[in-house]
């Protein structure tokens, strides 16, 4: 990897003032960032680290019925957490096969959440629970937040501070690895919320996360796995790679959606 | 790769207060083996897939080639050397000997960091789907998984009798 300076500021004011500078780059687990960096596809100037905001910045709190988790929240924890698990089981489940044990106790839900990898969990969570994105200067619907292949809404110099996810009425989530990188080929995480049915898919749109708007239309009625049996996905806008080609990822998703939905029945 | 500026980090490794001046991009499987000389760190794939160069920091399985060493500051770094206890093996070491659980080796010390972390998380009882599926980020290329998991099964109920045991003196 190219040189960079590095810093590790102790207060949020200070991490943004830092931000400020050239093109700085925040690290939290590092867990995506190290690896792009060491293929130098990513040159940050500087990394500006938040281990020491640890402990201001990650835990799980109960919220009008939902939950949220501050950003340096690591995924393990997320995954053990007693009020996830008990307010949004689907959650606690879905941070429970990021990566593999090693990297869910170093990457945080926030570093996730800020890099937008098109294959990464939290994305899908995100969009099919209606969370909303805590910055050290807005709210942010996710809805908005998720904008293209590791693009988002974040401004220079706006730090994810926390996630609210609201409890929704059922949701479940299944993901197809890729057999060697372990990333989701397809994700999918649906969800019966208060605002109707979100099916999310990961890991298969050519521009990241996107709501799979045929499956909710046909679980709006019946939220089954039957209810979906019939409807095709159009590999219309879905990645071709060497893993999969577009037609079989329109292929999974389905499958996935319907093992999600099986889940979320239980 | 140019020289950039070089800065202080202090840890504690295996017990020992230790301290450094590095390359802020210096990785800690880097800092361990070459700056520490603790070559018992792996590095496989370099790409946080093979958990050759599986560490624990404050107590959690990581991976040491997708850390900053400066990162590290002020943290407790056990490494593989660190696990036994003077010239008595640690019973997950114990087990990997007694079971045959490696082949060529290369794996081995990132699968005994691993398959401790495994016990410290979850308890001595651990059946082999959960340790097939706990091992998901250990590459073992001689492909040695079955005395590997034998291992691990028997090494857990190992670990489990000595804190039991310790608990009672």
């Amino acid at each position: 990897m190219y040189a960079f300076t590095y810093q590790r500021p102790t207060s949020l004011d200070d991490a943004m003032a830092m931000l400020g500078d050239g093109d700085a780059k925040l690290l939290a687990g590092g867990h995506t960032l190290l690896p792009t960096m060491k293929q130098r596809l990513a040159a940050p100037s500087a990394l500006i680290d938040l281990g020491a905001l640890r402990d201001q910045l990650s835990g799980v709190t109960e919220e009008a019925g939902g939950v949220t988790i501050g950003a340096m929240t690591r995924h393990g924890e997320v995954a053990e957490d007693p009020i996830v698990k008990r307010v949004i089981p689907a959650l606690a489940a879905m941070a429970s096969v990021v990566g593999d044990p090693a990297v869910r106790s170093r990457g945080t839900m926030g570093g996730s959440v800020a890099n937008n990898d098109p294959a990464a969990d939290y994305p899908a969570a995100c969009l099919a629970l209606g969370a909303t994105i805590r910055t050290t200067k807005r709210q942010i619907a996710a809805a908005d937040y998720f904008t293209g292949l590791f693009e988002t809404a974040l401004e220079a110099g706006e730090i994810i501070t926390a996630i609210h996810f609201p409890k929704p009425e059922k949701a479940g989530y299944e993901k197809f690895r890729n057999p060697a990188s372990r990333y989701a080929m397809v994700g999918v995480f649906v969800a019966k919320t208060a605002e109707g049915v979100r099916v999310t898919v990961t890991g298969a749109g050519a521009n990241g996360v996107f709501r799979a708007q045929d499956f909710e239309q046909a679980l709006a009625a019946n939220f089954s796995a039957d209810a979906i049996k019939a409807v095709k996905m159009s590999p219309d806008g879905l990645n071709s790679d060497i893993h999969a080609d577009a037609v079989y990822r329109a292929h999974l998703i389905g499958v996935m959606a319907r093992r999600a939905l099986d889940k979320a029945n239980i | 790769m140019g020289s950039g500026e070089t800065m202080l980090v202090a840890m504690t490794v295996n017990g020992k207060a230790v301290s450094r001046d590095v390359d802020p991009r210096t990785l800690l499987v880097q800092f361990l083996r070459d700056n520490l000389r603790l070559t018992g760190t792996h590095v496989g794939c370099d790409t946080s897939q093979c958990g050759a160069c599986v560490v624990h920091i404050d107590g959690n399985a990581v991976k040491s080639c997708t850390i900053l060493a400066v990162a590290c500051e002020s943290s407790a770094v056990t490494t593989i050397e660190g696990l036994a206890a003077g010239g008595t093996l640690h019973p997950m070491q114990e087990a990997f000997r007694e079971h045959h659980g490696l082949q060529c080796g290369f794996c081995t010390p990132g699968m005994i960091m691993t398959a401790v972390d495994m016990v410290n998380r979850r308890g001595p009882d651990l059946d082999e789907h959960t340790i097939r599926e706990d091992l998901e980020g250990n590459i073992c290329r001689c492909t040695g998984y079955h005395n590997i998991v034998k291992a691990v099964a028997a090494g857990a109920q190992a670990m489990g009798e000595t804190a039991f045991k310790q608990a009672a003196e």
